[in-house]
């Protein structure tokens, strides 16, 4: 573990006026981060030289790999020896990660990913925003499963969520995502780092039995099973394939794989409450509400300014943690309401989730962006007015 | 208060450094501040775009809506841009790049040449519209940019930025 002494140096002035993808590098290194493996893409890249010209210095490897398969395998890789590992990428590298992310669900391996979403399909417009990738983040992996995923408004955030990212991951054994965008990762904002002697990290929990009696894989309670780290004596058989609580493949017994699979998801989806972050900003008597998440809550944060300066009643529901989709909060907010609104840069994809939790007690409705331009606050607010899209 | 800056042109012409540079100044200064940038996959050439909001209240929407200064270095952004400006906003070109009627045209890149070197036109673009906003204290913006900018580079940085706060007349802006 390295130093607070030795971090503070490293991490220089506290206060910093800061780009968004290195505010992620500063948060992982908050983490906790120990090991970082990634392949340049824009505007994810600014993310891997910052921890190239950080972590050395702390002690930590930083390793450039072929490509984001490799990136994402050397990352479970070294968590699985015990590390605080991340890696960043954009829309193509986080397409090609979906099968280690699937991985490192199975073989619940804690790590962070960051995904300064830009515009896509395919290579789209490589330096322009989007929030094409959220329910990529959510079901682009193959199988059931759940997963963690934050989601950044400002550049500041991109320091506390990456570190919150890695206690997250070590404490859920699961991988994390950091849904940031190419407008929050090239942003540059005034930050105040915590101090790196006041950092609270949450670890994986330790082996509790003799190695001849570790379970890493059987469900702990309330908690997510006991890892020992590569090297200490615990031998592990780490697999994709549906394993038993040794983790040796089992892959034939239907009950063994329905308890391991809705174990993995239980150990996430029971958690909501806990797991919910959001931010509310409520008016009395307001019958629109908006939804929002990332950099649209800027722009939503923005509107409801300008809606409330002309006399129009409105609510805000930001986002901070958009998976597991806190489904109750949102139920809440939009009590009493007859609409919400969800901005988005993209054509439609929260905006169902949002549906799918309000259960047809308000009309969901969408404002979407794409094209690289952020969504403006005047759009939303006209759909406050006149009404968005039908969702 | 609040003031949106827009300066654009071409990738290459230190467009994006000059926006974080004001940025961080205001920021240091006191204000609340964001920069924003947006710019195509070329290194060079292609349109590039730099955004500071500067406000004493916090900044939900980090983008200009409409400009209170446009900077345009290149006539493509000029054209586009000049459009979306607030009342009352103060539209300023490189009167060696951009033809434009109504502009305040200022020879940032000759300047910079006399100064030393044309890659400099983004610092003399600078010290003019620092001067021309007048919310960041000379020396907070002189340390700011000594704090962003190779070593070695120090002096002729610094006559440049001091050429871009004459060309907006800024004798009399001398820190007390």
């Amino acid at each position: 573990m390295t130093s607070p002494e030795l971090m503070t140096r490293v991490l220089g002035s506290r206060r910093k006026f800061a780009q968004g993808d290195v505010a992620c590098a500063y948060g992982a290194i908050l983490g906790g981060c120990d090991f970082f493996a990634g392949y340049p893409i824009t505007p994810a890249t600014e993310v891997a030289e910052a921890m190239a010209a950080l972590m050395p210095r702390l002690g930590h490897p930083v390793m450039q790999m072929e490509d984001e398969i490799a990136s994402l395998s050397a990352v479970i890789g070294a968590s699985w020896a015990g590390g605080r590992a991340m890696t960043a990428t954009s829309g193509p590298g986080f397409s090609l990660m979906q099968e280690g992310i699937g991985y490192a669900c199975m073989t619940e391996a804690p790590c962070v990913i960051v995904n300064v979403q830009r515009s896509g399909p395919s290579t789209g417009q490589p330096t322009e925003p989007a929030q094409g990738d959220m329910l990529q983040a959510r079901w682009g992996t193959h199988g059931d499963h759940e997963i963690i995923a934050l989601a950044p408004a400002s550049v500041q955030e991109c320091v506390d969520l990456t570190r919150l990212a890695f206690n997250l991951a070590e404490e859920y054994r699961n991988p994390v995502l950091v849904m940031t965008d190419g407008e929050v990762g090239h942003m540059r904002e005034p930050i105040i780092l915590p101090s790196a002697d006041e950092l609270e990290l949450v670890s994986r929990r330790p082996p509790t039995t003799a190695p001849e009696s570790y379970l890493p894989f059987a469900g702990g309670g309330d908690a997510a099973p006991e890892m020992a780290a590569f090297g200490t004596g615990y031998h592990t058989y780490v697999t994709g394939l549906t394993h038993d609580e040794r983790g040796l493949p089992s892959t034939d017994d239907a009950a063994a794989h329905t308890a391991l699979v809705e174990r993995l998801v239980g150990k996430i989806r029971d958690h909501t409450d806990r797991l919910t972050r959001v931010e509310e900003d409520l008016q009395d008597g307001a019958t629109v509400g908006i939804v929002s998440y990332g950099i649209s809550a800027r722009s939503a944060a923005g509107a409801v300014r300008i809606a409330r300066s002309q006399g129009l009643r409105v609510s805000h529901l930001r986002l901070v943690g958009v998976f597991p989709f806190p489904e109750e909060a949102v139920q809440r907010f939009v009590e009493g309401m007859d609409r919400v609104i969800v901005p988005e840069m993209n054509l439609g994809q929260i905006c169902h989730v949002v549906r799918e939790a309000v259960e047809g007690s308000a009309a969901v409705e969408r404002v979407g962006r794409i094209g690289g331009e952020i969504i403006r606050p005047e759009e939303i607010v006209r759909a406050v007015v006149d009404g968005g899209e039908r969702v | 208060m609040k003031k949106e800056i827009r300066i654009c042109g071409f990738g290459g012409q230190g467009i994006v450094l000059a926006g974080v540079i004001l940025g961080e100044a205001a920021s240091r200064a006191g204000f609340e501040a964001v920069q924003t940038q947006s710019y195509g996959p070329e290194s060079r050439g292609g349109a590039a775009r730099s955004e500071v909001v500067v406000s004493t209240e916090p900044i939900d929407y980090p983008r200009v809506s409409r400009a209170d200064v446009l900077i345009a270095l290149s006539q493509a952004s000029y054209d586009s841009y000049v459009g979306e400006m607030a009342k009352d906003g103060t539209v300023v070109i490189d009167g060696d790049l951009v033809q434009a009627e109504g502009a305040a045209a200022v020879p940032f890149t000759t300047t910079a040449e006399k100064v030393g070197r044309k890659i400099v036109a983004n610092m003399v673009m600078l010290g003019y519209l620092a001067a021309l906003l007048d919310l960041v204290p000379q020396d907070v913006l002189e340390g700011t940019v000594m704090d962003n900018i190779p070593t070695g580079t120090e002096e002729l940085n610094r006559r440049a930025l001091q050429a871009g706060r004459e060309l907006f007349g800024g004798g009399s802006h001398d820190e007390s």
